[in-house]
């Protein structure tokens, strides 16, 4: 175990290495780039290691699901208009039940936006693609989760086979953070091992994938059968922060970075006697939905903070249809929320 | 040289094949599979198939294969080869697919010269959503969306794949057109395209002229006639390198 300071983007790959990761496919864009930087760098020192810079990330994405067929551990990373493009390769990874890891940096939307920051992707990347969302997503609250979840996703991904995501911004991808790097034997964590899903050892027949049906009721059984899957794995995944809503008046719900902030307006309001807690989901999908439910039952009062405008009070109603607890809001499109934002508007609507 | 009825490589269960008959792109998937049965491929091969008429090819061969979404069929094999660089990766698909949808994926991996067989059948249409305008639809072609023929002021001129590769190809890579309606010379120039894979040179490239009766609503004869008539003289039969052709020698046995 060893302290480093890395920026988010370094971060990430240090983690896609410490666990393994073996092939990335990607197309440059801000605030992502830096992690194809530091991938060709690793690459050239390690022959183990394949990368190609695409011509766009439609390439990348589909490049990506030909290294996961050959039994590579294969990534890709992108945000905004970039991860537009890239859901027609995770379709296809849903569809076929790939494994696949791709970490998304938010930026601003729509369109083209801003390079550097929002938290506007989380529909995008828990739902965009012609089908159900059948992903598994990880919202990174700092340069440390990064690292974690890049670990944490390989495993993830591969162990269930369904797409897997790191959502973080643009802010924690360049931003210097101190943290804690490690071997995963120090911390007990074991590699899921990739295989080949064509071109494999002992195999007699031929193998052959498709994405597309002749018939609805083909269609209808496969697409329930992964559901089915989804749904059954998904309390192995599920994660989330719980802090202080024990005693609660107020929960805050906010993920990322803008959990972060939360949590330390969390401190300061208590600081002043105000009985506020946090909760933040890790996983946006699955969603913590039991947990939330269960802390949420006495509660009056929920502050979603969000950097979108509903995107997380959107994701969370429908989580807890049937509770009745009022919700109060502190959204901001495509701009960063502090901490004193926080502890004023909970102050605000107490 | 005596054929058997099938090739071997072909997979039993799936036949017969799924398309319309007398559409030549199940001759030129029988041209490869002779290919992959004498150059000893199905064991090693990987096989790519986009969307569109290409999409029924998904489980044509007794070779792993992959289906894919309209236009990256190249990346996905692409990124196969990049993985298994010992593999003979080939890409399958339209003009649609190769030529306006994933355009770029080709002209990308030519000018990398990726080590993949790209085999692309140019049938002048959109076939599987019914005769639309492809890029290789002729000047005065009719289609659903040119029921007037095409106009070149409103839609350009036909595309030259090949010759268009040929331009930005690296020395090694083997790029050439044959049509599906002469199974020696579809055979010979798809096993020269193979060979080039598994040799390393570079980028493998053939481009399939393909009879298309359903859309062209043409009689066998008036099918082999498009091609013969009127195809060949907008896409010249061939091997094309970047001075142009360089070897119009069409394979007769």
């Amino acid at each position: 175990m060893q302290k480093e300071f890395l920026t988010g983007n370094e971060a990430i790959v240090k983690g896609v290495l410490a666990c393994g990761g073996q092939m990335l496919t990607g197309y440059p864009i801000t605030p992502t780039t830096e992690i194809i930087h530091y991938w060709a760098e690793a690459q050239i020192k390690n022959d183990n290691l394949k990368f190609l810079q695409t011509e766009d990330e439609m390439s990348a994405g589909f490049a990506m699901i030909g290294g996961v067929l050959a039994g590579q551990k294969a990534f890709s990373a992108t945000a905004g208009p970039g991860n537009v493009l890239m859901q027609d390769a995770f379709s296809m990874a849903e569809s076929l039940r790939l494994p696949t890891v791709a970490f998304i940096n938010q930026r601003g939307g729509p369109s083209t936006g801003t390079v550097i920051y929002s938290q506007q992707e989380l529909n995008l990347t828990c739902f965009g693609g012609n089908g159900e969302g059948l992903r598994i997503v990880y919202s990174a609250s700092s340069v440390q989760e990064m690292y974690d979840f890049a670990i944490k996703a390989f495993n993830t991904a591969w162990k269930y086979r369904f797409p897997t995501f790191v959502l973080s911004d643009g802010y924690s991808a360049k931003a210097s953070m101190e943290i804690e790097t490690y071997e995963l034997a120090e911390k007990n964590i074991e590699i899921i091992k990739p295989e080949a899903y064509l071109l494999g050892d002992n195999k007699n027949d031929s193998v052959n994938l498709r994405n597309c049906y002749n018939l609805e009721t083909e269609l209808n059984m496969v697409v329930e059968e992964s559901k089915k899957a989804f749904d059954k794995i998904a309390s192995d995944i599920i994660e989330f922060e719980d802090y202080k809503t024990l005693d609660a008046d107020i929960v805050i719900v906010a993920h990322g970075i803008v959990g972060a902030a939360a949590k330390i307006a969390v401190d300061s309001l208590r600081k002043d006697g105000i009985k506020v807690g946090l909760f933040r989901p890790i996983t946006l999908s699955p969603f913590p939905k039991n947990a939330i439910r269960k802390i949420l039952k006495n509660k009056s009062m929920i502050l979603v903070a969000e950097s979108a405008l509903g995107q997380l009070e959107n994701l969370l109603k429908a989580n807890i249809y049937g509770l009745t607890v009022e919700i109060e809001t502190l959204q901001k499109a495509a701009m960063g929320i502090d901490v004193e934002e926080i502890v004023n508007r909970v102050k605000e609507v107490m | 040289m005596i054929n058997p009825a099938f090739p071997n490589s072909w997979k039993n269960e799936s036949k017969p094949h799924k398309f319309c008959p007398g559409c030549g792109q199940a001759l030129a998937l029988k041209a490869l599979g002779y290919a992959i049965d004498e150059l000893d491929l199905a064991k090693k091969m990987v096989y790519g198939c986009d969307i569109g008429c290409s999409l029924l090819t998904w489980d044509m061969f007794n070779v792993d294969t992959i289906q894919t979404h309209h236009g990256r069929v190249i990346p996905t094999i692409v990124g196969f080869k990049l993985a298994r660089p010992d593999s003979v990766s080939v890409a399958f698909l339209g003009d649609g697919g190769g030529y306006a949808i994933g355009a770029q994926h080709l002209v990308n991996a030519a000018m990398r010269n990726d080590k993949i067989t790209v085999i692309l059948i140019n049938n002048a249409n959109y076939a599987m959503t019914g005769g639309q305008l492809a890029p290789t639809t002729m000047v005065g072609q009719v289609t659903d969306t040119t029921p007037d023929g095409r106009k070149e002021e409103m839609f350009g001129n036909p595309l030259h794949g090949p010759e268009m590769i040929a331009k930005i190809a690296a020395p090694g890579a083997y790029i050439a057109r044959t049509t599906s309606n002469n199974m020696d010379d579809c055979k010979a120039k798809i096993k020269k395209a193979l060979q080039n894979q598994i040799d390393g040179n570079g980028f493998s490239f053939v481009e399939i002229l393909s009879m298309c009766p359903v859309n062209w609503k043409t009689n066998t004869q008036e099918s082999l006639d498009f091609i013969d008539k009127k195809m060949v003289n907008v896409f010249p039969l061939g091997e094309i390198s970047q001075e142009g052709m360089t070897n119009n020698q069409i394979t007769n046995h």
